[in-house]
């Protein structure tokens, strides 16, 4: 009895350390799990690499056309604006293999009652929900992205260093958690009408906005894509301090805020959802 | 005989009403990137001298160009036809048709028709506001000559967009997964029938070569009649073209639609 007091922090201690060692394991498996699917079906897997590099191409040419007729938009320079569509496709190809078909497939799972299942499991439901399927395609265009911002430094003749790099990284992980958190939180309106897939959809095509320089952009327009759906954040900033571009730290701080703020909220949706669930056979 | 039909067209109006709120939501969301894009050329605008064009574009014409494409786009874009028909074809719902006295075709070309009319009542409210925004630079064809031009020419590129779309379904009697083909057929018509930009501020020689495939035909060409950039004679060789874009579209759907049915009949029976 007496010996109790003491034994707790360290129990806490090793139960957190096997409950992440735990999560990593399920992960583990449901990675097995979509390796396995994707082998099955290789020439669609390959099809599916090949559509989203041509949507690339096709946003990049859209940019050459451009830059036909203007030198400069705001001050961002030709080969800067492709390193801005590099990394907003990079950070939507990373987004994509991690959550995007997940948070799409929310509304079929409470349709069909599939999700009564998986919130019977004994581990974290959103966890689940969240990252049940890896889209590995997502990582192959994850690096095209990445060799066309290398081609456009090399354009630029710059260099960036290891502390910026890791920096845009860090700010590529916030922008990540700001298009997972909307996204879910967006999923999640299908707990109130089933068919939520158009504003999933909908979100979707907001990506293309992130692609844009944020110089152009003013008034009602920029304070919406900026404070409410921060699409006009999530590859500016990073961008911005990979090619020098950061002339105050505000936007980076923003960023960061802003991530926060949209993982808080989408916790919230959840929860609200999960106490409105009732189960569709109900 | 038609009257089979008109009853296909009101229960596709009853069943996408019920999607009424998928089609607001796409409505609404598809216009922010264009807000976007409008944004992107004024800036580009701002930063030239005062009065510069870019191609034979003023800005002014620059924003009525992206006004119209989202209004014939509204008309004719095909929305979910092409998935619907390929399930239809995977999960056997044809079968129910080939008993039938009711061709698929024509059934499908009616709920086509239906959907763009719901997705018209549904979008008219924002499409309204956005156009409403811009007033100024929504001008009106310069005569009814024009007019009637654009409307018959819009009209065609609905069809072609239809009969693409039906032709390009039909892979689904060949193989599993038809999503990814239906993508890249739409990337080349999104960047090559001008959703993102004028055709002719593309390098003259890259312009005459889109002008071979059918994608400028389905949506450039109505948008350019309109505007009065594409007049006199060329309107007409390009009317001609365009139907005969049409008639080539509808010849494949047909044809493919037979060869599946041998197939799907040998495979299924």
């Amino acid at each position: 009895m007496s010996l109790e007091p003491e034994k707790t922090p360290n129990w806490q201690q090793s139960k957190a350390g096997s409950n992440i060692r735990r999560y990593f394991s399920i992960y583990a498996a449901l990675w097995k799990n979509s390796v396995t699917r994707e082998l099955t079906f290789k020439s669609n897997f390959l099809l599916w690499i090949f559509v989203e590099v041509l949507w690339f191409g096709l946003q990049l040419s859209f940019i050459g056309v451009l830059y036909l007729h203007t030198d400069q938009i705001g001050s961002w320079t030709k080969w800067q604006v492709v390193m801005l569509v590099g990394a907003s496709h990079f950070i939507q190809q990373i987004f994509q293999a991690f959550f995007l078909i997940n948070c799409t497939n929310l509304s079929e799972l409470i349709r069909t009652g599939k999700l009564d299942f998986l919130l019977l499991l004994p581990a974290n439901a959103r966890f689940l929900i969240s990252l049940r399927q890896v889209d590995l395609g997502g990582f192959v265009n994850a690096a095209f992205a990445l060799c066309v911002m290398g081609y456009a430094a090399e354009k630029l003749h710059y260099v960036p260093n290891i502390a910026e790099v890791t920096g845009f990284l860090f700010l590529c992980a916030a922008g990540i958690l700001i298009h997972y958190s909307l996204m879910f939180l967006l999923a999640t309106i299908s707990f109130w009408t089933v068919r939520a897939q158009g504003v999933v959809w909908g979100y979707y095509n907001l990506f293309q906005i992130a692609r844009m320089p944020d110089e152009a952009f003013q008034g009602l327009f920029k304070a919406v894509f900026t404070f409410a759906v921060p699409m006009l954040l999530v590859s500016n900033v990073p961008v911005r301090l990979l090619v020098g571009k950061m002339t105050s730290s505000v936007p980076l701080f923003i960023l960061l805020s802003m991530s926060v703020a949209c993982y808080v909220l989408s916790e919230w949706g959840w929860r609200a959802a999960l106490r409105h669930y009732t189960s569709a056979s109900s | 005989m038609m009257k089979k039909y008109w009853h296909v067209f009101n229960i596709g109006i009853q069943n996408n009403l019920t999607y009424r709120f998928n089609f607001l939501a796409r409505a609404i969301f598809g216009l922010v990137p264009l807000i976007a894009i409008l944004y992107v050329w004024q800036s580009i605008y701002a930063g030239k001298p005062r009065g510069s064009a870019v191609g034979a574009y003023s800005l002014g014409e620059m924003i009525s160009y992206y006004l119209l494409v989202t209004v014939v786009d509204a008309l004719t874009a095909v929305n979910e036809d092409d998935w619907q028909i390929a399930t239809d074809i995977k999960e056997g719902n044809i079968s129910q048709f080939l008993l039938k006295p009711i061709d698929y075709q024509a059934y499908r070309l009616c709920l086509f028709f239906s959907g763009r009319l719901t997705y018209l009542i549904v979008a008219a409210l924002p499409l309204g506001i956005f156009i409403g925004c811009f007033h100024n630079y929504f001008v009106l064809p310069a005569d009814g000559w024009t007019w009637s031009c654009f409307l018959f020419s819009t009209a065609l590129t609905a069809l072609l967009q239809f009969f693409t779309s039906y032709a390009m379904a039909m892979l689904a009697f060949w193989v599993l997964e038809v999503s990814t083909f239906i993508f890249i057929l739409f990337a080349f018509e999104y960047i090559a029938s001008g959703h993102l930009f004028p055709l002719d501020i593309l390098p003259h020689g890259v312009e005459r070569a889109l002008f071979l495939t059918p994608f400028p035909y389905q949506l450039y060409f109505p948008v350019s009649i309109y505007l009065g950039k594409t007049k006199g004679a060329d309107l007409m060789w390009g009317l001609l073209i365009q139907a005969t874009w049409v008639l080539l579209a509808f010849g494949l759907a047909r044809f493919a639609w037979g060869r599946g049915i041998k197939r799907y009949s040998a495979v299924g029976g």
